[in-house]
């Protein structure tokens, strides 16, 4: 199972804890893993990536395994610590204060 | 025994108050959605139960909430805003044309006859409609094709603030846009026209008879008179007796025309208030006195009610679609402050007192008359 933890918002709009255990079928991607989020948390739908473009919301970044993965192909595989559910997948508010 | 709830979004979250029909003791709940934008929150005329809220944030975008319980509990439903056809260009700030991108819900507007139908105006502008609770949504772009190419985001972007639904024609709809002008469909929001004429900006529209690129802030209309609708304007505080045909100034007597929400008396259709606002760019009420006008002659004779409101010290400012009417029969006003005060007068405006005093800056004030 894949673990995602996800910020305090959207637990509240997913009626869920800080962290998320998926499914995730075929290769361990972001996109794999946020279509499998979203699938199992319809209501996160458009909170994460925009609708149309399926691009990542300009403030909300990706990280794992202590890397910054907000730039990456969302097609590019996952590190194997996630993918092997030994580290989650952290979904992240920027601090964007100003 | 009748009473009211008195619907507030705020910048961190909604409040719901509410009272019985004296409007002297309150009952506060909230914050909900706590830590989020609620730019607007409306109930349904026809069944007061029903509830549409719209939540956004910078981070994650935007969420539609529905109640079905009066507020008490809240299930987000669909939040995919996806304009039709070609997205097209409106005109950006240096003079270029810039796509349509979809930032956030401004306003809900329930539908007059049923409570699963409800309309969201959006920024960058333009009008959704829902038939099934807010689950899924679809643009009416014949909005768009009003000259949309003209329009230009004002400085607080290109919103689509406004919805006001006819109750004597279900087919006639009029919208108000920032920074574009008002528009009215007859055809149930198939096709639109500008209904701007009479409108002066003389600083930024040098053309007199510009059809579109007026900051209206706010338009408003009583039930028993549709064909007559108030706007405050960005300058000056105007006044259409043909449906938005055309439009003549009723600033008259007002220490200063700008500012931003503008509402009618629930029974009286030439009771209108307005909350002077010094300057557009200082945007708090002159001499620090926290003043609503009202004019009992639909118009240009205008009185200041302050009478439990600041008058020394006040630098708040009241948002577009922060001040509303109740339907009892002592209507009463509430509007909300920046400062996160609501005000409530029990008598059409004599006198007023302060539900609340430190909530988040509000953005809109909306009321419900309860049974």
């Amino acid at each position: 199972m894949i673990r995602v933890t996800i910020p305090v918002h959207l637990r509240t709009l997913a009626g869920t804890g800080k962290e998320v255990s998926l499914q995730v079928d075929g290769p361990v991607t972001q996109r794999a893993v946020l279509n499998a989020l979203e699938t199992a948390y319809p209501t996160l739908r458009g909170t994460i990536r925009d609708h149309a473009s399926g691009q990542r919301r300009p403030l909300v970044r990706f990280f794992a395994c202590g890397q910054d993965l907000s730039h990456e192909s969302p097609d590019a595989p996952l590190p194997d610590a996630v993918a092997t559910g030994a580290e989650p997948f952290l979904i992240v508010g920027a601090m964007a204060g100003g | 025994m009748s009473g009211v709830r008195v619907l507030v979004g705020t910048r961190k979250g909604a409040f719901i108050l509410t009272s019985n029909a004296k409007r002297a003791e309150w009952e506060v709940s909230g914050p909900y959605f706590a830590g989020w934008e609620i730019y607007h929150l409306k109930g349904s005329p026809v069944d007061p139960n029903r509830l549409y809220a719209s939540q956004s944030s910078g981070w994650f975008g935007q969420v539609i909430q529905r109640s079905d319980d009066g507020g008490k509990t809240w299930e987000p439903v669909g939040n995919a805003f996806e304009y039709e056809g070609e997205t097209g260009t409106h005109q950006w700030y240096d003079g270029t044309q810039h796509p349509w991108e979809f930032t956030r819900v401004w306003h809900l507007e329930p539908s007059l006859a049923d409570p699963d139908t409800v309309y969201a105006g959006v920024e960058d502008a333009a009008l959704f409609r829902s038939d099934d609770g807010g689950s899924t949504w679809r643009e009416l772009p014949g909005l768009r094709e009003a000259k949309g190419h003209l329009w230009q985001p004002g400085a607080g972007g290109m919103g689509l603030h406004t919805i006001v639904l006819d109750p004597n024609d279900a087919n006639r709809i009029f919208v108000a846009i920032s920074a574009a002008g008002v528009f009215r469909s007859d055809d149930g929001g198939q096709t639109w026209q500008p209904a701007n004429r009479g409108l002066r900006s003389e600083f930024e529209l040098p053309d007199p008879d510009a059809e579109v690129g007026h900051c209206v802030h706010s338009i408003t209309m009583h039930r028993a008179r549709p064909d007559v609708l108030f706007m405050q304007k960005h300058w000056d505080v105007m006044r259409s007796d043909d449906a938005g045909e055309s439009w003549h100034e009723v600033s008259g007597n007002l220490p200063s025309d700008f500012g931003f929400p503008i509402a009618v008396h629930a029974h009286e259709p030439d009771t209108v208030y307005v909350v002077p606002i010094k300057s557009d760019s200082e945007h708090y009420p002159p001499d620090g006195k926290l003043r609503v006008y009202r004019s009992r002659t639909g118009g240009n004779e205008w009185e200041a009610l302050t009478e439990g409101l600041p008058q020394s010290d006040c630098y708040v400012n009241v948002l577009r679609d922060a001040m509303a009417v109740d339907t009892l029969a002592a209507c009463g006003v509430y509007f909300g402050t920046t400062g996160g005060q609501v005000y409530a007068s029990a008598d059409a405006g004599d006198t007023w007192t302060s539900i609340v005093r430190d909530l988040p800056a509000v953005l809109s004030v909306e009321v419900q008359t309860l049974p």
